[in-house]
């Protein structure tokens, strides 16, 4: 069990040198995965093995847990995380369409991610931005009163700023 | 009554406050602040005269980037970088608000943030829970104080005891506003007498229903309102802990709630001896990950303690073997908004406000097919109608309301004859909806009533956590009807499958998003039967929004281009060029792409 | 014990208070139907079959996790409901496959039992169903995803009584499945292979995997010399398959059997337990007086031996390098009987009729090996050969009972109460007193160490030394007395350690529930332990030492205990392998 530790695997030892001085430190393992994702971008298996011999926590449990909450991506993601909002208001709106636009354009079903590894495609529940429906957020940033054309420009944009 | 909500002194003061949701975010209020910066200089303004606030989502996403500008209170709707050289000149150096971006005086906007001078009288609003957002710096505890913040904190460590203060929530008359309007004091008074070494409060910040934001508004706009309620909560039941259980997906939300903490506790208002007195009582913020079910109080309390968050049947209560098998009281953060005021300005005044049974305000979130898409919070009491047509400008395009869906995934949609329900929790169940978190969403003739159950059903079935049968199973059962019938696949028996299946899970399922899961099904099974029946027998849908259920055909006005024909996949177009082409129903798959690709709009539906 | 009025169906009965619903009507006569409780598991108020009308309240209550109050008005059989659990039922049916008369489990299956119950004769809801890959990667237990209906029984069995957490929920709602870790193949996880989620599955979601197809090719071959072993749990509950009632011991039936399915010999695992005291109660005597690691553990349990090697590394020093009885039995059949016979090993087929589903991974553990041979070619479970006599037209029922063959057929008491938590410590004892103070132990049963306790202890003094032990039955337990040896390894002398609750009798290869029983239940467990018991009371021979063709097998081919030939043919070795486990409750005492 000799691995040289990189910079990355250190940053989440120190997280959880944190979590483990609270009580009850079992009940850090969300704050703890979602430590993790903004490390790595997504859980890798030998990342979860490390939080379970670490934090002890039965590698079960941290998997029932990592394929229960959306947040978490099981496989690396792309450059944009293209989410699109299934809000009602969105949905109103015309959402569906734009989720149809996306799957044409990037070529991926929902969760996936393309081949060059540039999008990947979620749904997210409400995010909030009702008025600007239907809205879809890549990374961080809401692009609102989407139509089809605008979508597909909108990602023809993303693409040509590159990886 | 009217005084109490007066902020002349804020109103007085030079203040640019600017809107940094996401929505005012995306049309560019991040360069608006940047060039603000610019403008300060050339002007010669500093920051000293002039305050520049951020507020959170103002809740007015449509008319983005929002600028709030004092003196005055005046609200400009799509600021660009071009208006600010006026904003500055005509409005903060001489007083003149710049008419032009003014948003109009008969909007919701503007009777939302005027509402305060009005509090009692006429106004159809009234904020109590949102009534510092946009008015206070956010990450200001300053400017929370000088609103009197933590004033109702005080008096409750310095002059009552914990049993005064269940007591007043009690007398208050509060119901929880996160759903099922539980009277609050009572599962304060629960906790408080549930006997443990160790209790928890935690706030329900996880909030999910699509199109439901006002949670999210609150704490970005006026974390430490929600941060007093929780404190004054944790005494009053006797907890050393508080945990703020949030979504991930909400990061402005998060960063100020922890500015807030940081500055609460630095200022003693958390940590040990809180002002000085006996009390110790620290908060930490929680985040989700992602899924809806988590509002439910047991998987909320399973997913802090690191769980899959999956309900548990209950008794026991949450009051009385919630976090850690201790005694946890949860409220939503609507709910703990209430709580200042209530402490400040009395029980008495509180429940003067509102119907019999549903006591103070409520928040909603209308979106839809309406005018003035945003948050309103209004006594309870208005009805459907005022706040569908007189806050929220009614249908846009002067098209027909069809039906309101109140409460979410949990709720019901009410067709036209319920408009002038008054809006409290025991009129809105009667109608056959519910009050819920205080999604509204407005739908008109072109929307599809299966097809909004349909959506509805997706969403809780795809948030189902999959622990009872009714819930999993069932849902996916009524699920697949409902796509059959609004493919046009539809069988005779479907509506009684449906409704014998919605009662099942209503009655058998383990948590609260089961037992709500067929409410959208049954209430529009109830209200537009003859749509469900015209799909199933007739194959059709009235709004044309159920594509499978079109007949495409091609009428006089198409040339003959062969636009159509070329992008048909199933070859279902034919005639020679330049002449009318027709559409073989038989093989149509009824994709829609020859509609889209006819220039001369000859491809017509039925 | 205060009691309260309530009103079922509408007639008043006076209950307990501080039951549950489900209890208090269990009390009264009634059996609300159930599927994803069980008594011995936390409450998951999951299924919803259990539900109950009671007055004033909205919905219909789960009477498995709602608490009787005083005053409740309570229907268990109007028509909404009769329909809702009806309809629950259904769903849980639409989406399993259809397979009921290829089904492992046709006829005895909990679901179909429920489903006929309600009346399910028409389908209303039917529509998609899941499909997931089998998983056939264990040589000991099979999951069929297909075929689980998400009670979380496996579930809760695994985690919450033998604390292994090899199986969660993973994924959510429609799409939930219990899995390993990353869904990895079970012979990758840590699964010990105990087959306790077998036991308490109600439907065919984990069985054992099944050799009998293989076996009977293998009787029907007529160059093979066919040698059958049988544990000592099997002849205590494969009545319970047959219709006999719990508790009645078969030894001679099950011999007798044997020999018309085609077995050429039939042996006792009692006699190989007989000869795993000799080498054992010398180990032990030898660690006592200073040679190795004190306190030892028992090795007979294979679930015990995976876990050890998975879980509890730091301990591998103290386990007993002892083979278990069936490898035992298996390294003597193949080198001392096959001698004696005048035949060649490969011609044996060595064949285990074990209570136990981690003896099928014990038998591929290349550490057994003897002379580059397994021990034990084939194993197959109580289950599985019940199944087999029936399948063959033998009529057990009526069958006179016979004797097991010499020379390795005889067995002392202590043998016999090798399967029962605390029989195999009780049998150490009985001779290691014997050999340390070379008196007789006169009052050889050891009561302080029998019956269902989750841990138990006793002393006994030899030659004015006190010798402490410990006894825990099931790995949840295990976890609990091993987290005890390592804050005090000086507490305890000599600890038996079985990975199955109420030891091998509870096995993971033991007979279904029948329609009156649950999954083990404890009083079945309990006339299974006193069936093993009556064998060892109404033997005139009770101490493994005084096995006569024990002590002939010593002089003719293995020397004495411990010897070098003894160690060779007996003993073993074991190593940590991964993946690693981890029993989080008892991370804070560490």
């Amino acid at each position: 069990m000799t691995k040289v530790k990189d910079e990355r695997s250190e940053r989440l030892r120190q997280y959880m040198d944190e979590c483990r001085e609270k009580e009850h430190s079992e009940s850090q393992l969300i704050a703890i995965l979602h430590k993790a994702q903004e490390i790595y971008g997504y859980l890798p298996r030998e990342v979860m093995d490390e939080i379970a011999h670490y934090m002890n926590i039965p590698t079960a449990h941290i998997w029932g847990v990592a394929t229960f909450y959306h947040y978490f991506n099981l496989e690396p993601v792309g450059k944009y995380i293209v989410s699109v909002c299934m809000g009602t208001a969105c949905y109103v709106k015309g959402a569906g369409k734009v989720l149809e636009t996306l799957k044409k354009e990037l070529g991926v079903e929902v969760g996936q991610t393309t081949e060059d590894k540039m999008f990947t495609l979620q749904e997210a529940r409400c995010l909030g931005a009702c008025g600007l429906a239907p809205v879809i957020m890549v990374n961080e940033k809401i692009h609102g009163d989407l139509d089809a054309e605008r979508t597909a420009e909108l990602i023809k944009e993303y693409r040509n700023r590159g990886g | 009554m009217a005084e109490k909500y007066k902020r002349d002194d804020v109103v007085a003061a030079r203040v640019i406050t600017l809107c940094d949701g996401p929505g005012c975010m995306h049309k560019g209020s991040k360069e608006l602040l940047s060039a603000l910066k610019d403008g300060f200089r050339e002007k010669g303004l500093s920051y000293r005269d002039v305050k520049v606030n951020l507020s959170g989502c103002l809740g007015m996403c449509a008319r983005g980037p929002v600028m709030i500008v004092n003196p005055g209170y005046t609200i400009y709707g799509n600021v660009g970088k071009a208006d600010l050289e006026e904003i500055l000149e005509e409005h903060i150096i001489k007083g003149k608000p710049v008419a032009r971006l003014v948003i109009e005086e008969n909007h919701l906007y503007n009777k939302f943030f005027r509402v305060f001078g009005d509090v009692g009288f006429f106004g159809k609003q009234m904020r109590i829970a949102l009534r510092n957002c946009g008015i206070i710096d956010p990450e200001s505890i300053d400017d929370y104080l000088a609103l009197r913040g933590y004033e109702a904190l005080a008096r409750v460590l310095s002059s009552m005891s914990p049993e005064e203060v269940v007591e007043e929530v009690k007398r208050s008359g509060l119901r929880g506003r996160g759903g099922a309007g539980f009277p609050t004091g009572l599962k304060w008074d629960f906790t408080r007498k549930a006997a443990g070494e160790k209790k928890y409060v935690i706030c329900n910040a996880d909030e999910g229903d699509p199109g439901a934001f006002m949670d999210r508004s609150a704490i970005e706009g006026d974390p430490h309102t929600v941060l007093e309620g929780i404190i004054i909560g944790g005494y009053a039941v006797g907890a050393s802990r508080g945990i703020i259980y949030i979504r991930a997906e909400y990061p402005l939300a998060i960063r100020r709630l922890e500015k807030a903490i940081k500055d609460a506790r630095e200022h003693g208002i958390i940590g040990e001896n809180i002002l000085g007195s006996d009390f110790s009582f620290d908060v930490e913020i929680k985040l989700g990950a992602g899924a809806f079910v988590c509002g439910e109080e047991t998987a909320l309390i399973h997913s802090i303690e690191g769980s899959r968050g999956m309900p548990r049947p209950r008794p026991p209560f949450p009051s009385v073997s919630g976090l850690f098998g201790e005694p946890t009281l949860i409220n939503n953060v609507e709910t703990w908004a209430n709580i200042p005021v209530i402490i400040m300005d009395g029980a008495d005044w509180f429940s003067s406000v509102g119907t019999e049974k549903s006591k103070g305000t409520k928040v909603f979130a209308v979106a839809g097919k309406v005018r003035n898409t945003g948050l309103v919070e209004v006594p309870m009491g208005t009805t459907l109608r005022e706040i569908i047509f007189d806050i929220g400008g009614g249908i846009p395009e002067d098209k027909k309301f069809k039906a309101v869906q109140t409460g979410g995934p949990s709720g019901g949609c009410l067709p036209e004859e319920y408009l002038d329900t008054p809006i409290d929790y025991e009129s809105l169940a009667r109608a056959g909806s519910i009050m819920g978190s205080g999604g509204m969403i407005v739908i008109d003739e072109d929307s599809c009533m299966v097809g909004i159950a349909r959506f509805f059903l997706e969403f809780t079935q795809n948030e189902s956590c999959g622990k009872c049968t009714p819930c999993r199973e069932g849902t996916k059962r009524m699920l697949e009807i409902l796509t059959r019938i609004t493919e046009g696949r539809g069988m005779e028996g479907d509506i009684e499958k449906l409704e014998r299946l919605g009662k099942t899970i209503k009655k058998a399922s383990l948590c609260g998003l089961g037992q709500s899961a067929p409410n959208p099904v049954l209430s529009t099974i109830k209200n537009f039967r003859e749509e469900y029946e015209e799909h199933i027998k007739e194959k059709k849908c009235r709004s044309g929004e159920c594509r499978n259920l079109l007949e495409y055909y091609i009428t006089e006005d198409c040339v003959g281009c062969t636009a159509c024909k070329k992008v048909c996949p199933a070859g279902a177009v034919t005639g020679s060029p330049r002449e009318r082409h027709a559409i073989d129903i038989e093989k149509c798959i009824k994709c829609g792409q020859c509609l889209a690709a006819c220039k001369f709009n000859a491809v017509k539906t039925a | 014990m205060k009691t309260i009025n309530i009103t079922v169906n509408n007639r008043d009965y006076k209950v307990e208070k501080g039951q549950t619903i489900m209890q208090a009507l269990d009390g009264l006569g009634f059996k609300i139907p159930r599927l994803c409780y069980h008594p011995k598991l936390s409450i998951e108020g999951a299924c919803r079959v259990c539900i109950v009308e009671v007055e004033g309240m909205r919905n219909f209550v789960a009477s498995c996790s709602h608490p009787v109050e005083e005053g409740m008005d309570i229907k268990t059989n109007t028509g909404d409901l009769r329909q809702a659990r009806r309809d629950i039922v259904e769903l849980i049916l639409d989406n399993h496959p259809e397979d009921c008369h290829t089904c492992e489990r046709d006829g005895i299956c909990e679901l179909q039992r429920l489903a006929y119950a309600m009346g399910i004769r028409k389908r209303h809801f039917e529509g998609e169903k899941k499909h997931y890959e089998k998983d056939l990667s264990s040589p000991a237990v099979i999951r069929d995803p297909d075929k689980c209906i998400l009670c979380g029984r496996c579930v809760r069995m695994c985690e919450e009584v033998q604390k292994v957490n090899a199986l969660r929920y993973a994924h959510r709602g429609f799409n939930t499945v219990v899995m390993p870790a990353y869904n990895m193949p079970f012979s990758e996880s840590v699964c010990t292979s105990c087959g306790q989620c077998i036991n308490v599955c109600p439907t065919a979601s984990f069985v054992e995997k099944n050799y009998t197809q293989e076996l009977f090719e293998k009787l029907n071959d007529d160059k093979l010399v066919k040698v059958v072993q049988v544990a000592p749990s099997v002849r205590a509950a494969i009545g319970e398959a047959f219709g006999f009632p719990p508790g009645k011991a078969m030894e001679g039936e099950m011999a007798a059997a044997l020999r018309r399915l085609g077995f050429d010999h039939v042996f006792d695992t009692q006699f190989a337990a007989d000869l795993t005291i000799m080498e054992e109660a010398n180990e032990f005597l030898e660690r006592v007086q200073g040679k190795g690691k004190l306190p030892m553990i028992t090795s007979c349990s294979s679930a015990w031996m995976k876990c050890l090697e998975q879980f509890y590394p730091d301990l591998i020093e103290n386990v007993s390098t002892c083979k278990s009885p069936m490898s035992m039995m298996g390294s003597m059949l193949k080198t001392y009987f096959a001698d004696k016979q005048g035949l060649s090993p490969e011609n044996i087929f060595s064949v285990a009729v074990m209570c136990c589903t981690a003896k099928k991974y014990e038998a591929q553990r290349p550490e057994l090996r003897v002379e580059g041979m397994d021990p034990t070619d084939l194993v197959v479970t109580t289950r599985e050969v019940a199944w087999m006599i029936k399948s063959s037209g033998i009529d057990f029922y009526n069958i006179k009972p016979e004797q097991f063959d010499a020379p390795l057929g005889v067995s002392s008491g202590a043998g016999a109460i090798f399967g029962v938590t605390g029989g195999v410590m009780e049998a150490a004892i009985r001779t290691a007193y014997e050999l340390y103070t070379g008196e007789t132990l006169l009052d050889i049963e050891l009561k302080d160490i029998r019956g269902f306790k989750s841990v138990k202890e006793g002393s006994i003094t030899m030659d004015g030394k006190e010798i402490r032990v410990a006894v825990a039955h099931g790995l949840g337990n295990a976890a609990e007395l091993l987290d005890i040896v390592r804050k005090d390894p000086d507490r305890y002398h000599f600890i038996e350690i079985m990975g199955c609750p109420g030891g091998c009798i509870g096995g993971g290869g033991q007979p279904y529930a029948g329609s009156n029983s649950i999954p083990l239940d404890e009083d079945v467990l309990k006339k299974r332990a006193e069936a093993l018991y009556g064998l060892d009371r109404n033997r005139t021979i009770r101490r493994s030492h005084e096995n006569r063709d024990v002590q002939r097998l010593y002089k003719e081919f293995l020397g004495r205990p411990l010897g070098s030939a003894a160690h060779k043919y007996l003993h073993t070795h074991y190593a940590p392998k991964e993946p690693r486990g981890i029993i989080p409750e008892l991370s804070k005492s560490r």
